[in-house]
């Protein structure tokens, strides 16, 4: 569903391989707008960026099944029970198509799916928030899926071409949700009080949250530097945020809901929705494990991996034997 | 305040709640993997099963709204009866357990089903028909789907095969009731619109066989058969089920959703 700028620190001791004279080579075909592919020559800097960016993306997806996983069997009708199994199942299609991508860098899935397992990988904070109510369903396909598609459009001219690829497809999809989510939005607000208490309820919840996806401030940011200058990264996170509240705003106004923000307001002058401040110690105690639903979601995986264990050796098992008796008659 | 409703079951409107109860139940037991399948690609496959039962119960119940003329749509079927009003046979609500036991219960069921919905292509009920040509297809699917795995987890390893064998063991009593027809089904066959399910049950067994022997499984022999889900007399599985799946209309119950 989603890629957030974490921003997590580069090892210190990771030795730079790279000669100068082919760093500068890499750095004009990025300057020229040409896409980098598996094969190429590329700075390990630069594979590692983007296999942890990658592989960040894949998990969240992954993770991010499980909130909305939480509604599927109590969905209030069964189009709407039809459309979210529909748009969890994409989810994990993400997930998929993106570990694949991760794995043209030479990390293969099994290592990728076991880093987040071990909780050493991160996935997007967004999905450590429960959901509560159906509107929550609502609200997540709207605003998650809103953010998700802010970040993700600019990706799809990603310089590392399987990812780009990726998220032209993924982009289709999300844009899909999007609109899904915001007309369960549009039919609670335009039903009855509780109904329309359920949607304020749901805004309320998610809306600080996912103004967080994008990532810190760009002042404290600290390497978004060299992923812009790789054309990983086309805008700060504070552009994007700024353009989906630009976004989103009149979509909540449409709706007759309130955005849980007194500071927010429109300046005249600069064309922009203005925001209050965003608390960013939850974000870090989200990010550092302290959210609400952290060890739920990674005890969740891991699970499902270890209740799963069994049927994976079972399908190797039929599989070499079954080459067996091939290669035997 | 909407309540439980009452059908008025005419033997069309009977025949078709059962098929779409059978697709409901079986389709949100699938959905539950959601999220926790033993590999992505299952999590992929079993959603994708439950969406095509789910899209067949969704339009069952929508004809069945129809053959009723009460003006009662899909939802008011699903949400509005309670243990008691629904059709399903008992397999279909019989928990997930591992993932051996729900491979198992789909080719069990998915068997039967691509049999019968082949049959109805040919019911004189031009909607009836119409579903069936549909669903055989998704059906025909599924029993690829499941067959691969019972393969897989019969001649797998010491413990797949354990586990698929004590599925088959504790589900095959359940089998004899997708085969089961009352009166009011009979008369339907005779007006060309419903299918003589006891002339499928050979084809069936010799399917199910055929697999079976592959997974190196011992197809059981047809003892007690447990029924009455057609009925409404169901297992204590159903009704945690249906509060699970019915709880958001009856909390706040009116509402469009």
């Amino acid at each position: 569903m989603y890629t957030q700028a974490l921003n997590a620190k580069p090892d210190a001791g990771e030795p730079q391989l790279e000669d100068a004279a082919l760093l500068e080579a890499f750095q004009a075909r990025i300057d020229a707008e040409d896409r980098i592919e598996p094969n190429d020559r590329m700075p390990a800097a630069y594979r590692k960026t983007l296999t942890r960016q990658i592989s960040q993306h894949a998990h969240s997806e992954i993770v991010g099944m499980l909130p909305e996983g939480n509604w599927i069997t109590r969905a209030p009708s069964l189009r709407r029970k039809a459309a979210l199994l529909a748009k969890v199942q994409d989810e994990c299609g993400h997930g998929l198509y993106l570990y694949a991508a991760a794995e043209t860098l030479g990390t293969s899935r099994e290592e990728l799916v076991d880093q987040l397992l071990t909780g050493k990988a991160k996935y997007s904070s967004i999905f450590n928030y429960p959901t509560l109510t159906w509107a929550d369903i609502g609200a997540i396909g709207w605003l998650v899926d809103g953010a998700a598609i802010m970040n993700q459009i600019p990706l799809c001219r990603c310089s590392y071409g399987p990812y780009a690829r990726a998220m032209i497809r993924v982009c289709k999809e999300e844009s899909f949700h999007q609109r899904q989510g915001y007309e369960i939005m549009v039919t609670l607000s335009k039903g009855n009080e509780a109904q329309r208490e359920m949607a304020q309820d749901a805004l309320n919840r998610w809306w600080w949250p996912c103004l967080m996806m994008f990532g810190p401030p760009d002042a404290a940011s600290q390497h978004s530097d060299q992923s812009t200058k790789w054309k990983i990264k086309r805008f700060s996170n504070d552009e994007l945020r700024q353009k989906f509240v630009d976004a989103t705003v009149p979509q909540a106004h449409y709706l007759g809901l309130t955005l849980p923000d007194p500071d927010l307001k429109f300046n005249e002058q600069t064309g922009h929705w203005e925001y209050g401040a965003i608390d960013w110690d939850e974000f870090k105690q989200v990010i550092a494990g302290n959210g609400p639903c952290n060890r739920d979601r990674l005890a969740a995986r891991n699970k499902a991996h270890a209740e799963g264990a069994w049927v994976r050796e079972a399908a190797l098992a039929y599989a070499e034997k079954r080459h067996a008796r091939k290669a035997a008659a | 305040m909407a309540k439980t409703i009452r059908v008025n079951e005419t033997p069309l409107v009977l025949y078709t709640l059962r098929r779409a109860d059978d697709a409901l139940i079986l389709g949100h037991r699938l959905s539950e993997w959601c999220g926790h399948a033993p590999m992505m690609e299952e999590d992929m496959a079993l959603a994708n099963m439950a969406l095509d039962l789910i899209g067949q119960a969704r339009s069952l119940y929508t004809y069945a709204g129809e053959a009723e003329g009460g003006g009662r749509t899909e939802d008011d079927f699903a949400y509005w009866r309670d243990e008691r009003g629904y059709r399903n046979v008992l397999l279909v609500e019989q928990q997930n357990g591992d993932f051996a036991r729900t491979i198992l219960r789909q080719f069990l069921y998915a068997h039967f089903a691509d049999l019968y919905w082949r049959a109805m292509m040919a019911s004189k009920d031009a909607t009836l028909a119409a579903i069936a040509a549909k669903s055989e297809k998704e059906m025909a699917y599924h029993v690829r789907h499941a067959g691969e795995w019972v393969i897989r987890l019969g001649d797998g390893t010491a413990e797949s095969h354990a586990r698929i064998a004590a599925a088959l063991e504790d589900l095959w009593p359940y089998t004899g009731e997708l085969f089961e027809m009352d009166a009011s089904e009979k008369a339907l066959v005779d007006a060309g619109i419903a299918v003589d399910l006891s002339a499928l049950r050979e084809r069936w067994r010799a399917n199910v066989k055929a697999v079976l022997d592959e997974a190196t499984l011992t197809t059981p022999a047809d003892g007690w058969m447990q029924k009455g889900g057609r009925t409404g007399i169901h297992s204590e599985h159903l009704g945690h089920l249906l509060a699970e799946l019915q709880h958001v209309q009856h909390t706040i119950p009116g509402a469009v959703w």
